[in-house]
Parts: structure tokens; C-alpha cells; sequence
């Protein structure tokens, strides 16, 4: 119910100089915040390790290698939560998709005329993720169920299918099979593995869509409220749809990227990748009510945690203890982030 | 009827930031009667219920129950013994049964202090049978008529003691002979000695019902009579007032041809037909369950509809707002903090929502384009902000409401759909938002302008008064506002089995 208002002159506010350009620069710093502890990490680290942690050949081939997939998996949830939705299943995409793929061309099987030839592995593990990012879709926009228990339930019966795939095994020599597989594991442009620079490009891309076109700023207004959204005349339900489809090409994406890396598919792969995916965005800013967050944010929050992991590897910190020192760095990374940015986390 | 008053508030004031919520609330309620509180939307009467049930603390003023003061504020048990109150919205948990909710954290302990379905039922059945409430205890109470609900409610308050009751538009939502059966119900209650306060839009139930009235205008109390002695006409005047004024736009408009072409063309929309010519601003009035907001969202393709849209002769398709936006329709929502605005992003953002696509090439939006196109309606608009960048959550009530507005106006729209515009805005913000309808609309732009404050409807050149989602009167400029808000609050309606009350 409306109430009524007194009349309040209102003095003419003209802008104070220099306050919008102050208000972009703190914008800014927002999306910066992770800097400073990512500094303090690299200190460390060159403290524990003088002679090897700020070599490129560290930096690059052991700490960022092994986060491009996560990085690529954070950008698609990124994008999910933003658009003020869930997706637990992208983790098991990740696991599904090169699986699928993989033993259409290797697998002991002849369905659907396989063996396919080589080069569909990429294609087929792209179509295949968006695939389930549309099914997830018509769960959640068509069918209007909870975004968190439909994904919840499509990450059980991915692994499941996976488990039946992959046979409890690994499939494994990949490299020496597939030459897709083979160039995504070992190409470098520029002395830089090709894996890098496919985060990279994508989080260009993701820059400029959620940043400078209609679609991308969409989202954000879908995720900030999506009546207002609506009466606006942005077609809130395509937008969701859009979104969990590029989130699962994306995660699939990921996962042959990964299955790459490490020469296999194994039953396991991508297990338990979804609550770093979500510790890396939330520290990076992104809201979990959605509507808000940048990308840059995001990506910090990889980095940082990256960081994190091989800082604690070095500090020789047992294998065994590693996982529950790792949540309470994070539980500790989460509160630094919120320090800074100085916003209620939600 | 005098003696100690069961409630006495005097003075009550509340704010809510800028807000006036309440600015001198008086009550004053005898042992024993059914005393009515009115006023129009804003006039304050939910703050005053708020502040008597202690779920607000005032800024100033004071509340006392027979003489004693108030309890503190955080002592609900105290509260709930000396007043209940039934709202519209239902405050029973719909799982639980009848028996449960009335027992709700008091549940009656059997052996072992465990507790009892047997005692549970067998206090339940008492205390309904004490007031004459005949519902099955066992019944979920999501299975309730909003009857029975509301009696269920109101035996459960008077089992925890409260003799005094608030029924918050208890009527809204039944039909005839349900009213007529409440009534009777609450004469008897009132004939065992308790107390109501009842607020209602519906005047006619007052002299029905009611022994004595107040009336609040404008967050004050402006009036308290015996409903016998005072005359339905010197009622609507007071809750209209008569020194109206600052607001005073658009006076100028020139008449509208009849044969101007029409803009916006409605068929049997549920079941309203209704059109607006070029240049015209035409009204729509009626009260919160006329189903006029449910109109317009209709013509916008936010709802589902039957009938035909035509908007500058083209038919436009029912439930798609992008479609109903590219014909020519500006929307501007009813609610600006539920689907107005997205509150974290800029003002600039939200202004050009409906215009990203001419922003950039092939779906890019270019920022220096957007914020030169923000800062042009920020200008024309007048919106006091510090700049294009800041975000609309930070804005005060009125200058949210001008980015909305821009927004409406954004895409050059043939018409313009404006659901209660100045809806808790300042007298400023009024006038400009007013002023803008009044600019924009005098030349081929046409407006259909739903709302129930008067002084929007001044504005508009013709006003349609929708009661039960029919359109039951027409008036051209110059209509008298004590017929208007008599049609508008259906004191003259239909006094048929369901008075025009059902919503659509």
C-alpha cells in the first residue's frame, strides 16, 4: 500500500565534481578486490619457494594450467547465477560430455554407427552439454520446477550414465587416439598452453556480451528482477533458457579441455569440481541471488584459489589434510572478499 | 456508551525515511462497539494498525489499552492479549490443522509432557464451540473459506484474551451473503462484549455495521462521528478534503475531437470495451479489486486475455509485452518496486531497458550512447540524480518513479499505459510526472492512465470508473469528485448479492 509523502523540496542535487568519475573508479575497485590478497599469495609463494614460484614456467604450467578448466566451469555458473539461477550439473558435464564424445570415436560399441571419426569429439561434447543445459531449461522455465533440485538430479543420473560409460575404468591414451584431444593437451601459442588461452578468449567474449550487447545486460536485469524485467519487455524465459544452453557448452567445453590434460576419461571426472566452482564465484563477487557480479570478479576468484591450492602444496601441508585446510582458506578468502568489498554477501 | 476507552491513541506519528507514513494518528474506541476506520490509500490507516498491534513503534505519540499504557515492544505475549488483529492476507499455517493453528506454540501437554492429539482436538472443539465457530478442528486449514478462516482467526485472538479486534478489510474478498453471514456473526460477538475496529472501502457496510467512525486523510486523523448522526456526503467529504490544489496540470488540454483517430482500441478485453483517441488521456478509476490494474497489465500482454488490442489500428497479439511494446505501447507498471525497476543497475540502465536494440549495432549497446540518451531523460524528466551511473536503489521514491516514467517514454510509444504513476510520490515529483503525461500527450500521443487518486484523474480528459471489472460510469473534464469516489467506493453501486467485489 502507497503512503503518503510530504512535500520535500528537494534541493536540485547537481553532481558534486569529480563524484560520478570517483563512483566508476570505486565500481572499479569492486571488481578488483581480490588483487590484493592474490599479491600477498604470490609473496608467499615466493617466499616458501624463492627459486621456482615466479618463474613462468610455475606460474603458467602449474598453477594456471590447472585451473583453465575451472575457469571455464565458473564462467558458465557466473553466468547461471547472474541470470539468478543454479546449475549443480555442470559438474558432471564436465565429466559427460568428452566421455560420451570420447567413446563414440574409441568406445567398444557400435551404436549410432560409432566409431565416429576424430574430429567430432569437440563438436559432440559441445552439442551434447548444451544439450543438457536446454534440458535443464525446459525443467526449470517450462516446467517450473527449482532450479537447484532439477540440477541436483540431473548431476546424479549424469553420473550414473557416466559410470555406465566409462565402466568404472578409465579410458585412457587418449593423446596417442584422438589428435583433438592430443592438440588441446599440448599446443602452446607463444610459449602459452592453448588451454590458457581458451579462458582467455572466453572470458573476452563473456566481457564484451555481459558488458556492451543487449543479451548480456539482459541478464542482469532477468537476475535482478525479473517483473520489472519482464513489463520492460525482455523475454525473461528465453533469456534463463539461453543462458543454462552456453552454460552447458561451456562446462563441456571444460571437460574435453580437461579430459586433454590428462590424457583420460576417468568415471570420476569433474566429481566434486562444483563447490570450488561456487567458492571461486562467490568470493568473486557474483551474488547468489543474483543480478549482480563481473566476470573479472570471477576470474580473480579462480586465480585466487589456484593460488591458494599450490601455496599450501608448497608449504608442504600433508595430502591427507590438504582438502580441510583448503575449506577454512576458503571460509577465510570468503570473509577477506566480503571485507573489502565491504557489501553483505548473499 | 462512555467510560474507559479500550484503546485510546493520541498523537501518533511515523516515519519511513522521507516517508510521512502517519503524521498525527487519534483513535479512540469504547468498550463494546464496532468502530470503523476509513480513509483512502495512503491515508494512513495501516501504519495506525501496524503502530495498535505493536508491530510499529511510533515516533511520537502514545497508545494506551483501558486506561493502561501500551505493553513494551518487544513483549508480544502482551500485545496479543490485549488486541488481535485479522488481516486480509491469511495468518494461519495452511499445512496445520484448525486445531493446530489455534494451539499454535501452546500446544496442550498430555502424559510424559509429551503432547496430545486427544487434548489437542478436545481444546480445539471448546474453544470453537465458546464462540459459535462451527468448523472441524481436524480440517487443514489451507481447506478454510476465507469465511471460516477469518473466524477461526478471530476465536483463536479472543482465546488468548484479546477483547479488542482489528478485522483489516474483512469483506474484500467474500461475496454477499458470506458478508451478511460475518455480520451477524460479529453482532453476536459484540453482543458478548467485544470490541472491533473495522476497516473497510466499502462505505455502505460501515452504516451497516459500525456505531461510530474516524476518518484519516493524508497520514492524519481528521474526523470521528457517530455513524447515525453523519450523512454519506459529509463522509466522502472528508475523506477527499476540500482545499485541494498544488497539483494542478494540464487544466489547458484542449478537447478532443470526436472523429480523432484512435490510438489505442480495446474489444472485449475481459469484457471491458474502451478506446483512446489520439492526443486524448483517458482514466481509468476504481478501487483495488476492480480489476483496472488487471486491465492494463492485460493490454501490456502481462496477463493472458481474451478479445482485441489494437494499437494505432494494428491488432496486437495477447500475452507478448515485447510484441505490445514494438506496436507502440509505453508501459509504466503499477508497483514501481516490484516490476518497475531493477534496483542494482543504473539509472541509465534501467531508462533504456526498452530501448537496447537502438543503442549500438547488432545487439551491442554502445555506454556512451546510453548514458547520452540517460542524460537527455534526465534532463526532460527532470530526475535528481548524481548521474547516469547511479543506481536506481539509491533514488528517493519519486525520482525512481521518473526513471520509470523515462522508461515508458523511451521508445517514442503511440500510447502510453500508466498504472497509478504518482503512487507514493512526493507533491513535486507529482507534478512533474504529471507534467510529463500532460507534454507528451499533446499531440498524437494518446494515454490510458489507471489509477484512483484524484489527482491524477484531473489530469485526464475523459475518466472511466471500473467497478468487479465492468466499466459502470463515464465522465468527461469537470466531474465532481464526491460522485467519483462514491462510484469509485460503490456507495451508489449495484447493491446486488456480490456488490461488485469479486476480482477478475
Amino acid at each position: 500500500m502507497s503512503e503518503t509523502t510530504v512535500a520535500r523540496p528537494e534541493a536540485p542535487l547537481t553532481p558534486p565534481p569529480g563524484r560520478p568519475a570517483n563512483r566508476l573508479k570505486l565500481g572499479r575497485l569492486r571488481d578488483l578486490a581480490l588483487i590484493p590478497p592474490i599479491i600477498a599469495l604470490l609473496v608467499i609463494g615466493y617466499l616458501i619457494k624463492p627459486d621456482v614460484f615466479l618463474s613462468q614456467s610455475y606460474l603458467v604450467d602449474t598453477v594456471l594450467k590447472y585451473q583453465s578448466e575451472l575457469a571455464l566451469v565458473v564462467l558458465a555458473e557466473a553466468l547461471v547465477l547472474i541470470v539468478g539461477k543454479f546449475d549443480l550439473s555442470l559438474e558432471s558435464v564436465v565429466g559427460i560430455a568428452p566421455a560420451v564424445a570420447i567413446f563414440l570415436v574409441v568406445g567398444d560399441t557400435s551404436v549410432l554407427g560409432a566409431p565416429w571419426p576424430a574430429w567430432t569429439v569437440l563438436p559432440v561434447a559441445i552439442v551434447f552439454g548444451a544439450t543438457i543445459g536446454a534440458f535443464n531449461g525446459l525443467l526449470i522455465v517450462r516446467f517450473k520446477l527449482s532450479a537447484f533440485i532439477v540440477t541436483l538430479a540431473v548431476l546424479i543420473a549424469l553420473r550414473g550414465l557416466q559410470l555406465a560409460i566409462v565402466g568404472g575404468a578409465t579410458i585412457s591414451d587418449l593423446a596417442n587416439r584422438i589428435p583433438v584431444i592430443d592438440n588441446l593437451g599440448s599446443l602452446r601459442f607463444a610459449t602459452i598452453p592453448i588451454s590458457i588461452w581458451i579462458v582467455i578468449l572466453a572470458f573476452g567474449v563473456g566481457l564484451v556480451v555481459l558488458g556492451y550487447t543487449r543479451v548480456g545486460r539482459s541478464l542482469y536485469a532477468v537476475g535482478g528482477n525479473p517483473d520489472a524485467a519482464r513489463a520492460a519487455g525482455i523475454r525473461v524465459e528465453r533469456t534463463i533458457w539461453l543462458t543454462l544452453v552456453v552454460a552447458g557448452a561451456l562446462a563441456a567445453l571444460a571437460g574435453v579441455m580437461l579430459s586433454a590434460r590428462l590424457g583420460s576419461v576417468a568415471a570420476a571426472q569433474g566429481n566434486g569440481m562444483i563447490f570450488t566452482v561456487f567458492a571461486a564465484a562467490v568470493i568473486g563477487g557474483i551474488s547468489l541471488d543474483g543480478g549482480k557480479g563481473s566476470l573479472i570478479g570471477a576470474l580473480c576468484g579462480v586465480v585466487l584459489l589456484g593460488l591458494i591450492q599450490n601455496v599450501l602444496t608448497l608449504a608442504q601441508v600433508k595430502a591427507d589434510q590438504i582438502q580441510a585446510v583448503n575449506g577454512i582458506v576458503i571460509l577465510v578468502a570468503l570473509l577477506l572478499a566480503r571485507l573489502t568489498s565491504g557489501k553483505a554477501q548473499d | 456508551m462512555t467510560g474507559t476507552p479500550v484503546v485510546e491513541a493520541t498523537g501518533v506519528a511515523k516515519r519511513f525515511g522521507a516517508t510521512v507514513a502517519l503524521a498525527d494518528g487519534r483513535l479512540r474506541v469504547q468498550p463494546g462497539e464496532t468502530h470503523a476506520l476509513v480513509g483512502r490509500n495512503g491515508a494512513g490507516k495501516s501504519t495506525l494498525v501496524g503502530v495498535l498491534t505493536g508491530l510499529l513503534r511510533p515516533d511520537a505519540g502514545e497508545v494506551r489499552f483501558g486506561g493502561e499504557p501500551a505493553p513494551a515492544p518487544g513483549d508480544r505475549a502482551a500485545w496479543r492479549r490485549q488486541v488481535a488483529c485479522v488481516y486480509q492476507k491469511p495468518s494461519v499455517v495452511p499445512e496445520l490443522s484448525v486445531a493446530e493453528n489455534l494451539f499454535l506454540h501452546r500446544q496442550p501437554r498430555g502424559r510424559f509432557g509429551l503432547l496430545s492429539s486427544r487434548l489437542l482436538r478436545h481444546g480445539a472443539t471448546e474453544l470453537l464451540e465458546e464462540w459459535a465457530v462451527h468448523v472441524d478442528p481436524g480440517l487443514p486449514a489451507r481447506e478454510l473459506s476465507v469465511e471460516q478462516r477469518q473466524l477461526v482467526e478471530i476465536a483463536g485472538a479472543l482465546s488468548l484474551g484479546a477483547r479488542f479486534v482489528i478485522l483489516d478489510e474483512p469483506t474484500a474478498q467474500l461475496e454477499g451473503r458470506a458478508i451478511a453471514r460475518l455480520f451477524d456473526r460479529l453482532r453476536a460477538l459484540r453482543e458478548q462484549g467485544i470490541t472491533f475496529l473495522f476497516i473497510s472501502h466499502h462505505l455502505p457496510e460501515i452504516y451497516e455495521i459500525c456505531q461510530r467512525v474516524t476518518v484519516f486523510r493524508d497520514a492524519r486523523y481528521v474526523l470521528d462521528a457517530d455513524v447515525a448522526t453523519l450523512g454519506r456526503d459529509e463522509l466522502v467529504a472528508a475523506m477527499i478534503g476540500e482545499a485541494r490544489g498544488l497539483v494542478d496540470v494540464g487544466a489547458d488540454r484542449q478537447q478532443v475531437p470526436d472523429d480523432a483517430e484512435p490510438a489505442l482500441e480495446l474489444a472485449g478485453v475481459a469484457g471491458v470495451d474502451l478506446t483512446v483517441r489520439r492526443g486524448e488521456i483517458v482514466g481509468v478509476a476504481g478501487s483495488a479489486v476492480s480489476g483496472k490494474r488487471e486491465l492494463a497489465e492485460a493490454v501490456v500482454g502481462l496477463r493472458p486475455r481474451s478479445g482485441t488490442v489494437h494499437v494505432d489500428g494494428r491488432r496486437i497479439r495477447p500475452g507478448d509485452v515485447p510484441a505490445a511494446l514494438r506496436a507502440g505501447i509505453g508501459y509504466l507498471p503499477g508497483d514501481r518496486d516490484a516490476d518497475g525497476f531493477v534496483p542494482g543497475l543504473s539509472v541509465a540502465e534501467n531508462a533504456t531497458m526498452t530501448i537496447a536494440d537502438r543503442l549500438g549495432p547488432a545487439g551491442f549497446v554502445l555506454p556512451s550512447r546510453r548514458t547520452g540518451r540517460a542524460r537527455t531523460m534526465i534532463a526532460d524528466l527532470d530526475v535528481h540524480t548524481s548521474g547516469p551511473d547511479q543506481l536506481v536503489s539509491e533514488l528517493s521514491g519519486g525520482n525512481a518513479q521518473k526513471v520509470v516514467m523515462a522508461r515508458a517514454l523511451a521508445g517514442d510509444p503511440k500510447v502510453l499505459v500508466l498504472v497509478q504513476p504518482t503512487a507514493g510520490v512526493d507533491v513535486r515529483s507529482k507534478e512533474s510526472l504529471l507534467g510529463a503525461v500532460d507534454r507528451e500527450t499533446r499531440s498524437d500521443r494518446a494515454a490510458l492512465l489507471v489509477s484512483d487518486e484524484l489527482d491524477d484523474l484531473r489530469l485526464c480528459d475523459r475518466v472511466v470508473v471500473m467497478v468487479g471489472g465492468r466499466i459502470v460510469a463515464e465522465h468527461g473534464r469537470g466531474w465532481s469528485e464526491a460522485e467519483l469516489v462514491a462510484e469509485i467506493e460503490g456507495v451508489d453501486g449495484p447493491v446486488g448479492p456480490d456488490e461488485g467485489e469479486t476480482d477478475v
